[in-house]
C-alpha cells in the first residue's frame, strides 16, 4: 500500500502570537515551528500502522522551503519513508493543494492523507482541493480508519453524530482525533531521518487565489468580574440584563 | 446573484438560516441550492429569510461531497452566481474546498463577519488567538460562515422551489452506519454550553451539569482529559483537538483552562469560569468567574436560573 501523508509546519501550540510589518505578516521571531498535530499524531501515525501491518511505503510531502526541512526530518523520525518538499513558500490553500495534487498524479498512491486543520491557519482546506483536483473521493474528519484490500472503512464525524462509511481506493482523507496515538521519535528514528531521501521538486506555474491582506488581536478581555459564590442571582441578573446572552 | 447551499435533510438548521442572511447582507439577490426530499414549504420558508428561488435536488442524499460538488457547481451556473456560501460545518468543510478548485474560485474558509469595506473577509486564525482579512483574487468567491457569527435575520422576499436535476452522478461512499444521539443540540451550533471538566471528579457526578443546562436549554461540553477517560462521549469534547465552538454563553465548571481548551473556546462571547482555585489561568479569560466547588455552585446556579426563568413567565 502507498501512503502520501502531506504535513504542514504549525507554530508550536504556546507559541506568541504577533504580527510584523503593519499587521500584514506573522511574526516568527522566536517561534518554535512543529508539523502540525493533526498531521503528526493522526494521519501520519495511522499510515506507519497501516504499512507496519500491511506492507506498503509511507511518503510525507510539504509546501515549503529550505527552512521547512527540519519539520520534514522530524516526520521522518517518526517513522516516514521518504519526503518530498515542493521548493515554494505555502502561499494559500489553494496554491498548496495543486502543488501536491501535480505531484502525486498518476503515482499510484493508494490513501492521501491530511490532518483535518492546521492549527494555524485553520482552514480545512487542502484534503477537499486534493479531492477534487485528483478526482478522488473524500472522506472528510474521520476518527477511524480500516484498510482491507482495496476497501476503506472509516468512520466520520457529521453533524451531531458519527457514521461508518466505505469507499474504494484511491481515497483523500483528513484525518481527526481518535484514529492513532502520537508516537514520540526514538534515537534510532532520528539518527535514520538523516538519511532518509528529501526530493525538492521544483513547484508548478500557479497563482494563489487568495491572501491574508493584514491581521488583528481580538480586543483584550477586560478583567474578570467575580460573583459572590452565595449570590447566583446577581449571575443570572447579570447575564441578563449586562452580557444579555440569556 | 449570491447562491447557499444548505442541507435540509433534517429540516432548516439555524446554520442555514444564517447563511441565507448573510447571502442576503451582501446585498444581491439570493438562490439557495439543496439536496433531499424536504417539504416544499419548509424550503419556501427561506423566502423569510431573503431568498428568492430555492432549486431542490431530492434524489440527492448528500453523503457524497464528490457529488454535492457537482450540484453545487451546476446551481451556481444556473443562476450566474457570483458569491456562493456555506456554512462552515463538516458538510460546508467537505464540499467548499471541493467547489473552490472546481469553478477556480477564492475560498474563504470560516469568515466571522459581512466582509469589510474593502471587500476582505475576517476569520480566525492560529485557533482563535487572532484574525486575518482574506482577500480573494478570482471573479467569483466563496465563504464559509463559522456558525453563530450572525443571528438569521427576517427580510422577506417571494420564494419559489423549483426541482433541479445536477446529475451529480453515483456516490462513491457508502454508509454503513450513522450514530446521532437523538433530540441532542448539536454543540457547533448551541447558542449556551454548560461545560465541565476534571474538577467533577466522576462521570456520575455528571447531573448537576446536566441540570444546569436543561434550566438554560443549554448543550453539554467537556474538557479533554474528561473525554479521553471515557467519562464523556468524544463528541463533547471542546478544544484544540475536539470541537471548537463559539456560543453566545461559555460556562466552564471545574477546568483549569489550558492553553489547547482556551483554543476551542476563545470565539465565545461571554465566559463564565466557575473553579476552585482562584489561581486557575481559565479566570483570565472570563468574562465572570465564580471561585467555589462547582458541587455547591452548579446547584445553586440551576436553582437561580430556574427562578429567573419562572419569573420571566
Amino acid at each position: 500500500m502507498n501512503i502520501l501523508v502531506c504535513i504542514s509546519k504549525a507554530p508550536d501550540t504556546t507559541s506568541k502570537i504577533a504580527f510584523t510589518n503593519g499587521d500584514t505578516q506573522f511574526d516568527e521571531n522566536g517561534v518554535q515551528y512543529i508539523v502540525n498535530p493533526y498531521d503528526e499524531w493522526y494521519a501520519l501515525v495511522r499510515a506507519l500502522e497501516l504499512k507496519e501491518a500491511q506492507g506498503g511505503n509511507v511518503t510525507i510531502i510539504t509546501v515549503g522551503t529550505a527552512t521547512d526541512d527540519a519539520v520534514i526530518r522530524k516526520a521522518l523520525a517518526i517513522g516516514a519513508d521518504d519526503a518530498v518538499r515542493i521548493d515554494a513558500p505555502a502561499t494559500d490553500a489553494y496554491f498548496t493543494a495543486m502543488q501536491i495534487a501535480e505531484f502525486a498524479k498518476g503515482k499510484g498512491f493508494d490513501l492521501i492523507l491530511t490532518g483535518k486543520e492546521t492549527i494555524d491557519y485553520n482552514g480545512s482546506q487542502v484534503a477537499g482541493m486534493l479531492a477534487e483536483a485528483l478526482d478522488l473521493p473524500f472522506i472528510s474528519v474521520a476518527a477511524k480508519l480500516d484498510v482491507a484490500g482495496s476497501t476503506v472503512k472509516a468512520e466520520r464525524e457529521i453533524v451531531g453524530g458519527v457514521q461508518e462509511v466505505e469507499v474504494n481506493t484511491p481515497v483523500v482523507i483528513s484525518c481527526a482525533k481518535g484514529m492513532a496515538e502520537q508516537r514520540i521519535p526514538n534515537m534510532r528514528g532520528i539518527m535514520a531521518a538523516r538519511t532518509k531521501p528529501l526530493t525538492v521538486v521544483a513547484p508548478a506555474a500557479l497563482e494563489a487565489l487568495t491572501s491574508y491582506a493584514n491581521y488583528s488581536m481580538p480586543a483584550a478581555k477586560s478583567s474578570v468580574k467575580l460573583i459572590d459564590p452565595n449570590n447566583l442571582d446577581e449571575l443570572v441578573t447579570l447575564l441578563h440584563n449586562e452580557a444579555k446572552v440569556i | 446573484m449570491n447562491l447557499v447551499y444548505i442541507n435540509s435533510a433534517n429540516g432548516l438548521s439555524k446554520a442555514a438560516l444564517e447563511t441565507v442572511t448573510y447571502a442576503k447582507k451582501l446585498g444581491a439577490d439570493v438562490a439557495v441550492v439543496t439536496n433531499g426530499g424536504a417539504d416544499a414549504s419548509v424550503l419556501a420558508s427561506l423566502g423569510n429569510y431573503g431568498a428568492s428561488v430555492v432549486l431542490q435536488d431530492a434524489t440527492l442524499d448528500g453523503q457524497d461531497p464528490g457529488q454535492l460538488v457537482k450540484l453545487v457547481a451546476a446551481a451556481a451556473h444556473k443562476v450566474g452566481a457570483t458569491t456562493i456560501i456555506f456554512s462552515h460545518d463538516l458538510i460546508g468543510k467537505a464540499v467548499a474546498p471541493r467547489l473552490s478548485v472546481r469553478l477556480q474560485a477564492g475560498l474563504v474558509a470560516g469568515a466571522v463577519a459581512l466582509p469589510e469595506a474593502n471587500g476582505n473577509v475576517k476569520v480566525n486564525v492560529f485557533s482563535g488567538k487572532a484574525f486575518g482579512y482574506v482577500k480573494v483574487n478570482s471573479a467569483t468567491r466563496i465563504i464559509s460562515l463559522l456558525p453563530n457569527s450572525i443571528q438569521p435575520e427576517t427580510n422577506s422576499a417571494t420564494c419559489s422551489v423549483e426541482a433541479f436535476d445536477a446529475q451529480a452522478g453515483s456516490s462513491a461512499i457508502k454508509v454503513l452506519a450513522t450514530k446521532k444521539p437523538e433530540g441532542a443540540i448539536p454543540l457547533p451550533e448551541a447558542e449556551l454550553v454548560v461545560s465541565a471538566g476534571r474538577g467533577l471528579k466522576g462521570p456520575e457526578n455528571w447531573g448537576i451539569v446536566e441540570d444546569l443546562a436543561s434550566a438554560l436549554g443549554a448543550a453539554t461540553a467537556c474538557s479533554r482529559p474528561v473525554a479521553d477517560i471515557g467519562w464523556r462521549p468524544h463528541h463533547e469534547h471542546v478544544g484544540q483537538t475536539g470541537v471548537a465552538i463559539r456560543p453566545n454563553l461559555y460556562i466552564a465548571a471545574g477546568i483549569s483552562g489550558a492553553i489547547q481548551h482556551l483554543a476551542g473556546v476563545n470565539g465565545s462571547k461571554v465566559i463564565v469560569v466557575i473553579n476552585t482555585d482562584a489561581e486557575a489561568p481559565f479566570f483570565k479569560a472570563a468574562d465572570y468567574g465564580i471561585v467555589g466547588d462547582a458541587f455547591e455552585i452548579l446547584p445553586r446556579f440551576t436553582e437561580a436560573v430556574k427562578k429567573f426563568k419562572a419569573a420571566q413567565h
